[in-house]
């Protein structure tokens, strides 16, 4: 005769107790830590779809009675910067000119450079990626005054070539160091093969790497693309009154001195402007972290 | 006439800062010869090939390739094809462009491209697999692929880099053999890089056994097995390994002998390199399996009484544990015979398959 063993002996699958003490902790600091960042969020979105008189009652949580695109459309056509009235899309169509040829031109020569740090080492290659890393650790400030200088004599102060190629230089200590310790954990092996094989400097980054290369490149557009987009400093100081990026154009809006304060204008060309990174977070988040966590820890 | 060597390397050397990776090497191999270099990791061996494949910068000496100094050449130009640990497989590229890269790379037209790959595939039985992606591939199947971007190049010289090692037991037997059938039928020159002493004893036509930067013993597996140089070479190579007792020379009757302690045993019938002085100290050694267990006493010279410590049954055979002079010491017998730990038995050595090395300088005498 078999003993069967009776209910309550452990057998199988071991139960999971739905609230422990653990999970409810986790769950708590995640909730006060989601709602601490959703509630600046919501007051922004019901402000900007507000009529003036209806934030005048000063309920900011309140959800609107009336619901109005009108600021929004305000904000991107025809809110006033200064002394122009062309709304935000000047300002969005000036980061656009500045964002994409720098990061275009920064993600290709950083790349270059970091696969050229971790396969073709030459003398110095070692000095020279330290003096590369010291330099991202180095505030922009102290840099400033002399960048000025230098722009100016090169003859593109103020211009978007200047403040394009400010931006390539200042993304490139970052961008080296992701590409270079990317490209070190690859297998050497597969480098060897390529020599072998007799493929040179040039076809091996083109045929061999770069395919193998794609999650690193997508951290890369994203590190870039927000940086840029969200830089302030540069823009207002290189790029010239003309092209003043979408940040400053925000910033003049924001913070005019005449007239009323449009509340529900200045929210939606404030999440205008934060829309961009905001939608490369959200499509591209999953390839941030596992390219972060690839090109970074190693190394 | 002066023989062909394929490959031959002179006074080589390399150092990365101030250490010495390799020193004063000298290797000559013969057109077709498969040599295996061996060695415990960190003794230069895969230092060496990489130089040998133009991988690697030399600081000191020459390495030539079918009689063409090719010292500072580039790994393409050297007529050598090579095949690596990890397989190193392009992963976005299919079989077929993988064996193809190389040949596109040197601008070959498109049918003698087509021919080589399909007599690569034929060769090594991966026609089927051509169109894949190396993830899609078994280990064994990717390191066909790898020999077969060798074999395509149409080269000289192939070299291993430990190619077998990243493989299961099973496997590694399986493309062991396959291995040496493709030296038979191709009869080029094979350099062939491993730690692992099976590998070598059942490739190799001579064997390199190397450590720190130096090559221990240059001679055919055999040779190396049976008369290993020095104490080094002794002891790296054989499963389960050779014993060692250490004791002196003494005249036993008209021949030397072996004492240590209480245990004495006859050279008589040991072929030494240099004559065996009285006194001299010295660290005897013999494989496992050229040593008898007996029953009864063997002949009084060469036999000694030992108690069993215990047994290992290996299927094919058994490695029994027993002690000699006091040391552990294994030796080897057929698989059916029993042994209870506390057994007496006799046990009978063969002069002639033993090892004797100097205590100091630790080379065969």
């Amino acid at each position: 005769m078999s003993t069967r063993p009776s209910i309550g002996e452990p057998r199988g699958r071991k139960p999971k107790r739905f609230l422990s003490p653990a999970s409810i902790m986790i769950y708590g600091i995640l909730i006060v830590a989601a709602i601490y960042y959703l509630v600046p969020l919501y007051v922004m979105i019901m402000t900007s779809i507000k009529g003036m008189p209806e934030i005048r009652l000063g309920n900011i949580f309140s959800p609107p009675v009336e619901v109005t695109f009108q600021p929004w459309v305000t904000a991107w056509n025809s809110a006033c910067t200064g002394l122009s009235c062309e709304g935000i899309k000047v300002g969005f169509f000036n980061s656009m000119k500045i964002l994409i040829p720098s990061v275009i031109i920064s993600i290709i020569v950083a790349s270059v450079n970091g696969y050229a740090l971790s396969n073709w080492r030459f003398k110095g290659s070692e000095f020279f990626f330290t003096a590369l890393i010291f330099g991202a650790f180095i505030p922009y400030q102290v840099m400033l005054y002399p960048l000025v200088i230098i722009t100016r004599e090169l003859g593109i102060f103020g211009t978007l070539t200047g403040v394009i190629v400010i931006h390539t230089i200042f993304g490139m200590p970052i961008l080296t160091l992701l590409f270079r310790n990317y490209f070190v954990s690859l297998p050497p092996e597969l480098f060897k093969a390529a020599r072998v094989d007799g493929a040179g400097f040039w076809r091996i980054f083109l045929q061999i790497m770069l395919p193998m290369s794609v999650p690193i490149f997508v951290v890369a557009v994203i590190l870039q693309v927000t940086g840029i987009w969200n830089d302030f400093l540069f823009g207002v100081i290189f790029a010239g009154t003309k092209n003043f990026p979408m940040t400053v154009q925000l910033n003049n809006i924001v913070n005019s001195t005449q007239g009323v304060k449009e509340y529900n204008v200045n929210m939606a060309a404030t999440i205008l402007t934060g829309a961009v990174p905001l939608l490369v977070y959200f499509f591209s988040g999953k390839y941030f972290v596992r390219g972060i966590a690839a090109g970074a820890v190693k190394g | 006439m002066m023989p062909v060597h394929s490959v031959s390397i002179k006074d080589l050397a390399v150092s990365f800062g101030s250490v010495d990776v390799l020193k004063d090497l000298n290797l000559d191999i013969a057109d077709g010869e498969f040599l295996v270099l061996l060695g415990p990791s960190g003794c230069g061996k895969s230092t060496l090939l990489n130089c040998i494949a133009g991988l690697l910068d030399v600081s000191e000496g020459q390495i030539v390739i079918k009689g063409k100094n090719v010292t500072w050449d580039e790994p393409k130009d050297r007529g050598i094809g090579m095949v690596f640990q990890s397989y190193a497989l392009y992963p976005q590229m299919t079989v077929e462009k993988n064996l193809s890269f190389g040949l596109r790379v040197a601008g070959l037209p498109k049918e003698e491209i087509a021919k080589r790959v399909a007599a690569a595939a034929e060769i090594l039985q991966i026609g089927p697999l051509l169109q894949r992606k190396p993830g899609e591939l078994s280990g064994g199947q990717r390191q066909r692929v790898a020999i077969g971007r060798a074999l395509v190049r149409d080269v000289d010289v192939f070299l291993f880099d430990e190619p077998l090692s990243n493989l299961d037991a099973k496997l590694r037997s399986e493309l062991r053999v396959e291995i040496k059938r493709l030296h038979h039928k191709l009869a080029n020159t094979m350099i062939y890089v491993t730690h692992d002493q099976i590998e070598a004893l059942t490739l190799a036509d001579r064997i390199a056994v190397m450590k720190g930067g130096l090559i221990q013993q240059l001679d055919e597996p055999l040779t190396i097995y049976n008369k290993p140089r020095n104490l080094f070479v002794a002891s790296f190579i054989g499963s389960p390994a050779m014993n060692f007792l250490k004791g002196e020379i003494v005249t036993q009757g008209a021949a030397p002998a072996f004492r240590s302690g209480d245990f004495v045993v006859s050279l008589d019938g040991y072929e030494s390199q240099e004559p065996l002085t009285d006194g001299a100290e010295v660290i005897f050694g013999f494989r496992p399996e050229h040593v008898s267990i007996n029953d009864t006493p063997g002949p009084a010279d060469r036999s000694c009484a030992a108690s069993v410590d215990i047994e290992e049954p290996m299927g094919s055979d058994s490695l029994i544990w027993l002690k000699i002079a006091g040391k552990p010491a294994s030796v080897r017998t057929e698989a059916g015979r029993r042994f209870k730990p506390g057994d007496n038995v006799w046990l009978t050595f063969n002069p002639a398959m033993a090892s004797v090395f100097d205590a100091n300088t630790e080379n065969r005498i």
